[in-house]
């Protein structure tokens, strides 16, 4: 994890911490930081105060952390009035079945392409490299229609299938598998495994690492996904938590702005994906720099 | 669900193993039951459904029925002819659109690559302590929901919410965000006095817009969504910039350190150049993306004020789920489509192009440069 350690410096460099301009530099680094460390995380945080705020309260101060009169009132309403707890179990629901059908099924694409000899693999291995250019946003209309013509519309199926495998996934799978010393495999094929015994129990168990980062993007990537939610069913009961929470927006609420609820909703769909954050969060970052591998 | 996409590829034939190389034989079935499911899946809701999308394009289907039988009344080009060369309400949409999706990208992805450099540079500063505190605080609101962060962004940029609070306290009066159409360079314009616009400008322009309403720049609106967007994608493309850093050879900073390099000579003639590759990367994953808009669209301004958010794909969302015109809406991100692919190849060209020369001239010559 080269983005986790720090260098150690050389002498050199050494030298050049110390003096009078150092230390100016030093400053300046820190006010930077800390400047947009405010820009950063100051939003989560009015957003926090603000959700435990009365309606009135959050209108007039805003920009303040801190609640007048500190209220369970927005909460309390996301669970009476609003379809919430449906939505977090469709979310749930969906996130769960998703993460394991992109973990199982990206991992079984990747290690074929990257060790199985079959004839095709090469042009496979390019499919799945133009697939990964082509931009989700203009699959909305073509996902609806084959979602229709195939009776998956309006049901739970059309939520998950579409989503259980992902070039990507498949793509890191592949470049981990390829990491790996072929000599243990190579044993367990002399001793008789096939290759799918030797595939699960000898490369995946050595496969950790590859499959956390892919388990957390696939969590990740499911649990925030909102497009696919918005093409593929109507029915309020199928609603997804970004479905729903877009849905409270656009005024479904009725009178007022509401923002204690809304800002409450938002910030208990943020939640899980937060925890994970950090608590794996070197796997998060892994997750971003596979993009930098691709290109 | 599940079950389907595992019991697909008992259903293609299989072809029994040939008697040589046994093991070659067994891995040549093996490797397609192991991607058969992924084909089955990218096949059937990635490739078979551009396809369909394509042929819908292609007729004037309404979303009742199938748009695969005889009924549906096949148009051929002119659900893209409307969109370019006939004048009507298909065209200026589109255009408009078009329009604002360019003021963002113009303003997100120069602004996003530099503040992620600038972030990377200064969490890469081995000076500073806490750094993995801030690289984690900068990265956080990238892996973010995209409809959870826009619902905290319409609070902060209401009327009287947190950002006009904050520029009221710099003696500024804030302006309605979501509810201004004004352009922000009209807007600059009228600062320096020119509040009526050039009768030349109003009475003509290509494409079905006025020259004047093509400078109108992003509206104030569409700024807050330009801002929230800027915010969550920087951090990504910072530890893309971090990641490439690291790998600059410490040795090489300190050699030219010796040297009597500047820090800014440094940055241009020695960081700069090494993480080239990357800027590259950064820029056009920048360029696709910020051309996708949608989710933030979506939440926060259904393309209002006066169609001033209006983006290609939210415009080819809601001309197909909203006005029932599935052909013109698959038309319009056939058009998107083409224009990330080609955005991405002229990029890949104008990269390739800028290092080619200097190669072209050192082979021809066949002597060093400074001999």
């Amino acid at each position: 994890m080269a983005v986790l350690t720090d260098r150690p410096a050389t002498p050199v460099a050494r030298r050049a911490d110390r003096g009078p301009r150092a230390r100016v530099n030093r400053i300046l680094g820190y006010a930077v930081l800390i400047a947009f460390g405010l820009i950063f995380l100051y939003p989560f945080v009015i957003q926090l105060g603000n959700s435990f705020k009365t309606e009135p309260d959050a209108a007039a101060n805003p920009l303040s952390p801190l609640p007048d009169s500190l209220t369970l009132a927005g909460f309390e309403r996301i669970f009476a009035g609003t379809n919430f707890p449906l939505w977090l179990g469709n979310s749930l629901l969906v996130t769960v079945l998703v993460t394991l059908g992109r973990v199982f099924f990206d991992s079984l694409a990747g290690y074929a392409l990257a060790r199985l000899r079959f004839r095709g693999r090469a042009g496979l291995f390019a499919a799945v490299i133009a697939v990964m250019a082509v931009p989700g946003v203009v699959l909305l209309i073509p996902k609806f229609l084959v979602l229709k013509q195939l009776g998956l519309y309006d049901s739970y199926a059309g939520l998950v299938v579409p989503l259980l495998a992902d070039a990507a996934g498949v793509f890191i799978m592949k470049q981990f598998f390829e990491s790996v010393p072929v000599s243990v495999e190579e044993a367990a094929r002399i001793d008789g495994a096939g290759v799918f015994r030797t595939f699960w129990s000898v490369v995946l168990p050595m496969a950790r690492p590859a499959l956390i980062t892919l388990t957390i993007l696939s969590f990740q990537g499911s649990w925030n996904e909102f497009p696919h939610s918005l093409v593929s069913v109507q029915d309020p009961d199928l609603f997804t938590l970004p479905r729903g929470l877009a849905d409270l927006v656009s005024g479904s609420l009725g009178k007022g702005t509401q923002y204690p609820l809304k800002l409450g909703a938002a910030l208990l769909a943020t939640i899980p994906v937060a925890v994970l954050f950090v608590i794996f969060q070197r796997y998060f970052v892994r997750g971003a720099n596979e993009g930098a591998d691709k290109g | 669900m599940a079950t389907e996409a595992l019991r697909a590829p008992a259903t293609t034939p299989v072809k029994p193993p040939r008697r040589r190389g046994g093991v070659r034989g067994n891995e040549n079935i093996a490797g397609w039951l192991f991607v058969a499911p992924v084909i089955v899946i990218l096949g059937l809701f990635l490739l078979l459904p551009i396809l369909m999308a394509l042929w819908v394009s292609l007729t004037d289907w309404n979303g009742q029925g199938s748009p695969f039988t005889g009924d549906v009344p096949f148009v051929g080009g002119d659900n893209y002819t409307r969109l370019f060369t006939e004048d009507g309400l298909d065209r200026r949409d589109f255009m408009t659109s078009i329009r604002n999706n360019m003021y963002y990208v113009g303003i997100v992805v120069p602004v996003q690559t530099a503040l992620a450099l600038g972030l990377a540079l200064v969490v890469n500063n081995r000076m500073l302590k806490g750094k993995g505190f801030f690289r984690s605080a900068f990265y956080f609101p990238s892996v973010t929901s995209s409809v959870a962060i826009s619902v905290v962004f319409l609070f902060l940029f209401a009327n009287s919410g947190a950002v006009n609070k904050l520029l009221a306290l710099l003696g500024i009066n804030g302006p309605e965000w979501f509810a201004d159409s004004r352009g922000v360079l009209h807007l600059l314009l009228g600062a320096v006095g020119v509040d009526n616009p050039p009768g030349a400008l109003t009475s003509g322009g290509p494409l079905g817009l006025t020259w004047w309403d093509w400078l109108s720049g992003p509206s104030v609106a569409m700024v807050s969504i330009i801002c929230l967007v800027i915010w969550t994608t920087s951090g990504t493309f910072m530890l893309m910039f971090l990641a490439a850093l690291q790998n600059v050879p410490v040795a090489l900073d300190e050699a030219s350190t010796l040297d009597g390099a500047s820090r800014w000579q440094r940055f241009r003639h020695v960081t700069l150049p090494l993480i080239k590759p990357t800027t590259f990367l950064v820029l056009t994953l920048g360029l696709i993306g910020s051309w996708q808009v949608f989710d933030q669209v979506y939440v926060m301004s259904q393309g209002d004020p006066a169609k001033t958010t209006l983006t290609p794909a939210y415009l080819s969302y809601r001309t197909a789920f909203r006005d029932f015109d599935y052909g013109s809406g698959a038309a319009i991100s056939f058009v998107l489509f083409l224009i990330i692919i080609l955005l991405t190849l002229l990029q890949r060209r104008v990269m390739a192009d800028r290092d080619e020369p200097r190669r072209a001239r050192w082979w021809r010559r066949r002597v060093p440069e400074r001999s």
